[in-house]
């Protein structure tokens, strides 16, 4: 008697963000000899969140470049580089420091395209942490999402987990456009489950497109980065109260999929929106705008709520600096004043 | 021995057993190299680049016809037809006598005031004022402000406002560049008040540990807007040669109103920058002259060069140079040393050209411009549906909505509309 041939279930493993990040620079070098890595400690000290790890070794001087201390030099440098001929990953240590090279990331490769009438094309990837991290206070804690998503010419994309790390990541790189890749210190460490199929190399997840992380009828939570996993969590507190969430991961910051909220407004007829970043001219702010411009509107049975970082730079005292992130209380208390539950 | 050499990872000296601080003037008076005097005369003759006569009559061309399209798009300015124009007047020079020294693949970057490269190498004049009016056969399809001139196809990177962010930005590509192998070089024109911004600093010191194959081409005329250079920096005056050895980058001080001693530096550097992968910085004195207009009218004509006649080299057109600094100190670069006068009397000399041939010229030079003008003034602007293109390389869905619903209005209502000065 022949035993016959049993297929396993396709084998879902658990992948850091850091690793997941690292595989999608991997197969990207790997991919295109023009694309190539360059910021302060990518290259021998395998970067300074440990992103980069081995690809110098990997892939040698000419593809990890390690620069002097000046982010308007690199970014500059990699802006250039871009306009020629090469496709540059140009890591900002964090997003705060960002700011000393602003008008390169802004004037020249956001603005190029356009005022070069499609000329020179600028295919560049901004990548960094973004946002809070762990007491580093205020210089080294704030938000851009709502800075780079507010300019045309730029795409800006918000990773959560390991599968939005990697996915997005490379569909920045093969991007022929500008693109700022904003990610989390803290989510870098974390473990998420990764499917086989988003093992693949060639596993890429379209710019411009959230995910509906988890299916809900009584109110839409949107938000980005690190958030969404706090919104899983009000998730499963409301849910033992009777109310069922559904929880909206942006992913994309811009090209905004608003699309995708509005079906879901229209479905749950209630909004929340979370984010870590200040409140005034905010990514939840620009959500609720174009909700009540669009047709959701009508379906809207309460005013949305916003749940944001409170409207302080960030203290360094650590009881401080977690009450002014958004915690999952927060979202559980938004989620009832927008149900008056 | 070993033991008695500093073993810092930093500096590679001696030891000093004297305390002495480096004088900041210890590169004092780095000299300004010359071909010509201001006569035109060759000094020395090994140093004449003997270039064939067709090749020196179209630098000379080249300069005097980028100084009668300045003075009529100043004018035009003036008058209101253009927004805003930036002339090159007394630097014309600077211009031609790199341009002829590079390679036509050669990549250039430039400030704003470098359209005598871009003339050089051939852009139409119907180009240059289409740019400057905006209008539908611009290619930069009327996005940019006046004098913002780019051009793929003789690989002049579109000018951008912001001061200095070209630096690093030719620093990347020449990087690039060397990459890809191609024997190309890139060339960073600026400004020495440009070259106070940090980008600036960054991309010397990057050009340096990258080892590109770039010329940096400083164009020091001694102002920038009203401040002069004593005011711009400190350390021998005429500071971006005396700074380039500081970051690892050979360097040179030249005449700039000498078209020969640009061009034998240019070519030199050039030739090198790609041979040996390093950078190179180039400092060309010059001045930006001012206006004429101010003196009062000569009793009787004066030997006043006509090329310059009536010339106002503001910063721009938003600029009065009258208020900082002196009729006297402007009259005496229009008179004293004009790049274009000095290589007219070095033609001259040799029967390349005289008074009738100056003659004609100037009539027919004139003519091209204006005709020129005239087609651009007739133009109509760009088509408004280009609003919406190239902010990314595809147009996204929202774009393409805004623009159907722009379409969709202006076929009902279109009459309100001035769309007869637009292009369908």
């Amino acid at each position: 008697q022949r035993r016959g041939l049993r297929l396993s279930a396709p084998a879902a493993i658990q992948v850091t963000v850091r690793d997941a990040l690292n595989q999608a620079l991997d197969e990207e070098l790997e991919r295109d000899e023009r694309v190539f890595l360059l910021g302060e400690e990518v290259a021998q000290y395998d970067g300074a969140y440990k992103i980069s790890r081995g690809l110098w070794k990997k892939y040698g001087d000419k593809r990890v470049i390690d620069t002097p201390i000046s982010e308007m030099g690199f970014a500059g440098i990699a802006v250039g580089a871009a306009m020629v001929w090469l496709r540059p990953v140009c890591e900002f240590m964090t997003f705060n420091f960002s700011m000393q090279a602003i008008d390169q990331v802004i004037n020249s490769a956001a603005k190029t395209c356009y005022m070069s009438a499609g000329s020179i094309a600028v295919p560049i990837v901004f990548r960094g942490p973004n946002g809070a991290s762990a007491g580093v206070a205020a210089q080294h804690s704030q938000c851009f999402a709502a800075w780079y998503g507010h300019c045309p010419g730029l795409k800006v994309v918000s990773p959560w987990s390991a599968e939005d790390a990697k996915g997005l990541l490379k569909a920045s790189i093969r991007d022929d456009n500008p693109v700022v890749v904003l990610e989390s210190e803290l989510l870098y460490g974390v473990p998420f489950e990764m499917s086989e199929q988003a093992q693949s190399k060639e596993f890429v997840i379209p710019i411009g497109k959230a995910k509906i992380e988890r299916q809900g009828t009584h109110v839409t939570l949107v938000a980005h980065s690190r958030p969404v996993g706090h919104c899983i969590e009000a998730a499963a507190v409301l849910s033992k109260e009777g109310v069922e969430c559904e929880v909206i991961n942006l992913r994309t910051i811009r090209p905004m999929d608003i699309e995708t909220v509005e079906a879901s407004v229209a479905k749950t007829n209630h909004l929340v929106t979370v984010e870590g970043g200040w409140p005034q001219f905010g990514v939840g702010a620009e959500i609720c705008a174009r909700i009540m411009e669009g047709p959701a509107f009508n379906y809207l049975d309460a005013p949305a709520v916003r749940v944001t970082g409170a409207d302080v730079p960030m203290p360094y005292a650590k009881i401080l600096e977690d009450n002014c992130i958004p915690q999952v209380k927060d979202i559980v208390f938004a989620v009832k004043k927008a149900l008056n539950i | 021995s070993p033991e008695e050499r500093p073993q810092f990872p930093g500096a590679s000296a001696e030891f000093a057993e004297r305390l002495e601080f480096i004088q900041p003037n210890v590169l004092a008076g780095i000299p300004v190299y010359r071909v010509m005097d201001r006569q035109g005369h060759v000094l020395r003759p090994s140093e004449d680049p003997q270039l064939p006569k067709e090749q020196v009559l179209k630098l000379y061309k080249t300069m005097t016809l980028l100084n009668t399209m300045d003075r009529i798009l100043y004018e035009s300015q003036r008058q209101g037809r253009i927004s805003f124009y930036m002339t090159n007047y007394g630097e014309e020079g600077t211009h031609v006598g790199s341009a002829a020294a590079l390679d036509a693949s050669d990549l250039v970057f430039g400030q704003y005031r470098e359209a005598g490269v871009l003339l050089y190498r051939g852009y139409p004049l119907e180009l240059f004022m289409a740019q400057c009016y905006g209008n539908a056969s611009d290619p930069g399809k009327g996005r940019q402000m006046p004098v913002h001139y780019g051009c793929p196809e003789r690989h002049f990177v579109t000018i951008s406002s912001p001061l200095a962010t070209q630096i690093p930005q030719a620093v990347g590509a020449a990087y690039a560049i060397k990459r890809a192998d191609a024997s190309r070089a890139v060339v960073c024109y600026f400004g020495e008040g440009a070259a106070s911004e940090g980008d600036a600093h960054a991309g010397f010191n990057f050009a340096a540990t990258l080892e590109c194959p770039i010329v940096f081409f400083c164009r020091n005329n001694g102002y920038a807007i009203s401040t002069p250079t004593s005011e711009q920096y400190r350390g021998d005056g005429k500071s971006s040669a005396a700074r380039g050895p500081g970051y690892g980058l050979l360097s040179i001080r030249v005449d700039g109103n000498d078209v020969f001693a640009v061009y034998n530096a240019t070519r030199e550097a050039r030739r090198r920058a790609v041979a040996e992968n390093q950078p190179f910085l180039i400092e060309a004195m010059t001045y930006r002259i001012s206006p004429l207009s101010l003196s009062p009218a000569p009793k009787k004509p004066q030997p006043c060069f006509p090329w310059v006649f009536r010339p106002i080299g503001h910063h721009s057109t938003s600029d009065d140079s009258s208020a900082y600094r002196s009729v006297d100190e402007v009259n005496y670069w229009d008179k004293q040393d004009h790049p274009i006068s000095r290589l007219r009397h070095y033609m001259a000399k040799r029967g390349w050209w005289d008074e009738h041939e100056e003659k004609a010229w100037r009539k027919s030079s004139r003519k091209m411009v204006l005709e020129a003008f005239e087609q651009a003034e007739r133009e109509p602007k760009p088509p408004p549906r280009l609003l919406f293109s190239d902010v990314y390389l595809e147009m996204p869905p929202r774009l393409r909505r805004q623009r159907a619903e722009l379409e969709r209005h202006l076929e009902t209502y279109g009459e309100h509309y001035p769309l007869q000065h637009f292009q369908k």
